[in-house]
């Protein structure tokens, strides 16, 4: 962090860089801190639009409040975030958050349908109920995500990896431009990652942007498009080919990136090195 | 019996008003405790409760210094609410600011709270006009003597709680369940969460009247805990919990207008206990009867798949098998033996013939199914699983008895198998193969 600290950003801030509007989600200089300790320091971040998005890190790099400060979810020191170039309360309607599976109580009475209904109330407003229309839409999300025979299940009865797919289909219900996911794909069913897989893939080709807070190296290749390498800053940013590279990971994971991962790693560039001739 | 009736039916006028506005309190209690208990706020209403008796004392000496006779109840219950309000605000303040946790930051609000409010009592006993005041009445409540502007004022604020929390219900159910992504969607959770606090707080200060301070926690808590037992759906939930807050309170203002000195609010509380225990006997989503219930009929269908396949497997179905030979292939007793194989054959599965037991037709047909499933399962687990023959057996012991037919399907799928009998993967016990 010596030779990357606040000051020699704010040389490069100072040139005047400007909020690229088309980016979907633009953070400028974004400090976050939990009890005074730092947590994110000096963010600067433009995710390109239409692509998959992931955000690699040690444990602690901040990856999940990188996500919740930009939806205001946390409390920032300073920083700036946009979306398409405006605040995040005039762009809500735009965005959707897959929070971390742990981070609910399961045991809540209430089924998949209505999880995944919960996706319609930011539109619907105050006071107004869920109605049929809303409950169509709910049904259609879980179809895309495989539980349309699930949906009267209390979420409970759901296996982890079915609960994860709820989440997602209640953010599919948004049909928004943005997808904020927190670790999607944690301790999921090999069907469920596959699900999830193509869902995004889907959302790419209809032009949306995702961004994914990711812990396992050994798939970012094969599933993203685009790398943000964090660890309580940006090590480094940009197309997985480029910027995916063992010497950011080391940077971005000191020393603590493990024999396996490297090893997976190059197998992984000499199988792609392989491919291309 | 005849008095009996006449107040269980309601036919007195004053304690019809009573009665009525109790129970409307045990709904609106009913409702609120639901959605406090699903955000994990249960004892927030204890804070809240204990923080009224400070209240009401100095909103009695507070009326008194401006000359009035300090028990103006209307400015009485402000007082309460206020202090109620302000516990809760507190405890929110020392958990967002200090190291502490919720359950400390709620002792230290609540008893600091409670203690002020007796010292506060104290000094009221002592004046002139003071112990005639009767504020230690909101401790245990005094519904016996409740008046009816008192019971219509009640009655009317609990509608006015009910009627916000069927508004409000999409909103809260999003935060009891979800609150970061109810702040994702831009919903306000702070706000949401003060709503819910002050209705919480409203039940609390209408219900010092009918139970006091202490027992209100049970009115909130207790009915919405008993129909969790009943329902997996939150708006049922909180209907229930409404009517068991209403019956409670009706049980317990009848009876206690009929025993003399009996308080009304431990009779409410104790029916409350009454309707919990009950359900958590008998609930029909997680009673305790209809678990053990599912675990055996778990056992039966698990024995019956085990005597069948084990029939089965000595021959493959073709011939009949002694009973001794049975009871070698498990660790089976003689007498587990027998009762499977009366079992199986009171249900038509095998004849028998002296010591000699046969399929029949279905039965056979039936013990096919079982044993392909298990075989499917064996086979699954070594091809795709890794796991050694030998080991296999075991494995799909426990799960053959759960596989739905869609995973039966899908198992076939896995292994392309049309709907021949696969040949066990490992040898068999008991049987020369």
């Amino acid at each position: 962090m010596t030779n990357q600290g606040p000051r020699a950003r704010a040389s490069r801030v100072g040139q005047g860089s400007e909020h690229d509007h088309r980016s979907p989600l633009s953070i400028h200089d974004m400090t976050v801190a939990y009890d005074r300790k730092p947590v994110l320091w000096d963010v600067d971040l433009d995710v390109p639009a239409g692509q998959l998005v992931c955000i690699v890190g040690p444990n602690g790099a901040g990856k999940s409040t990188l996500l919740k400060a930009c939806l205001d979810l946390v409390p920032k020191v300073s920083g700036d975030i946009r979306f398409w170039g405006k605040g995040i309360s005039r762009q809500r309607g735009k965005v959707a958050y897959v929070p971390q599976r742990e981070s609910v109580d399961w045991d809540f009475p209430v089924n998949a349908l209505d999880v995944v209904a919960m996706g319609t109330y930011g539109k619907l407003g105050w006071f107004k109920p869920v109605g049929t229309k809303q409950r169509k839409a709910a049904r259609e999300a879980l179809d895309r995500v495989g539980l349309q025979d699930l949906m009267d299940r209390q979420i409970s009865q759901l296996s982890g990896g079915q609960q994860q797919r709820v989440f997602l289909a209640r953010a599919l219900v948004q049909n928004p431009d943005l997808y904020l996911m927190d670790e999607p794909f944690a301790s999921v069913d090999a069907s469920t990652e596959q699900a999830i897989l193509d869902v995004m893939r889907q959302l790419r080709e209809a032009g949306r942007t995702v961004v994914c807070v990711h812990h396992d190296l050994q798939t970012v290749r094969e599933s993203f498009d685009w790398v943000v390498m964090l660890n309580m800053r940006v090590v480094a940013a940009g197309p997985v080919e480029e910027i995916f590279t063992i010497e950011n990971l080391k940077r971005t994971y000191g020393g603590r990136l493990t024999l396996l991962d490297q090893a997976a790693m190059a197998l992984g560039r000499a199988h792609q090195a392989g491919e291309r001739v | 019996m005849d008095d009996f009736l006449r107040v269980l039916l309601l036919q007195e006028y004053n304690t019809r008003l009573v009665v009525i506005g109790t129970v409307l309190l045990g709904m609106a209690a009913g409702t609120v405790g639901s959605l406090l208990l699903l955000r994990k706020r249960a004892l927030v209403g204890d804070v809240i409760s204990h923080a009224t008796l400070p209240g009401v004392g100095l909103a009695f000496l507070f009326m008194m210094m401006f000359g009035g006779s300090g028990r103006w109840s209307p400015g009485l219950l402000i007082g309460a609410a206020a202090a109620g309000l302000l516990a809760a605000g507190l405890v929110m303040c020392i958990r967002r600011t200090t190291i502490l946790k919720d359950d400390a930051a709620m002792a230290i609000v609540m008893s600091t709270a409670f203690g002020l409010g007796i010292a506060v009592l104290g000094v009221i006993q002592d004046m002139p006009s003071g112990n005639q005041a009767g504020l230690e009445s909101i401790i245990f409540g005094k519904t016996a003597s409740m008046i009816r502007s008192e019971a219509i004022g009640i009655g009317i604020t609990a509608i006015v709680i009910l009627v916000s929390c069927l508004v409000l219900y999409k909103e809260f159910r999003l935060l009891c369940f979800d609150e970061q992504y109810a702040g994702s969607q831009g919903w306000p959770v702070m706000v949401l969460d003060v709503a819910l606090l002050v209705l919480g707080t409203l039940v609390t200060v209408i219900g010092l009247q009918a139970v006091g301070l202490i027992l209100i926690l049970a009115m909130l808590i207790i009915p919405a805990a008993a129909a969790r037992y009943w329902t997996d759906r939150l708006l049922m939930m909180m209907f229930m919990s409404a009517g068991l807050g209403a019956l409670s309170a009706w049980f317990g203002v009848t009876i206690s207008a009929l025993v003399p000195r009996m308080p009304a609010g431990s009779i409410i509380v104790l029916s409350s206990s009454v309707f919990f225990l009950i359900s958590l006997l008998l609930g029909s989503r997680r009673g305790l009867i209809i678990q053990i219930w599912h675990q055996i009929s778990l056992r039966r269908r698990v024995g019956r798949q085990h005597i069948l396949r084990a029939i089965w497997e000595c021959s493959e179905g073709r011939s009949s098998v002694h009973r001794d030979h049975l009871i070698g292939m498990r660790s089976w007793s003689t007498g587990r033996v027998a009762r499977l194989l009366q079992a199986a054959r009171r249900r038509g599965e095998i004849s028998m013939d002296s010591e000699q037991v046969i399929l029949t037709d279905s039965g056979g047909a039936q013990a096919r199914d079982i044993v392909r499933n298990h075989r499917l399962w064996e086979l699954f687990l070594i091809k795709h699983a890794d796991i050694a023959p030998t080991h296999v057996d075991r494995d799909a012991d426990a799960i053959e008895h759960v596989l739905g037919l869609d995973m039966v399907e899908e198992l076939e799928a896995a292994l392309s198998q049309g709907d021949t009998l696969p040949t066990s993967p490992h040898s068999i016990a008991g049987v020369q193969s």
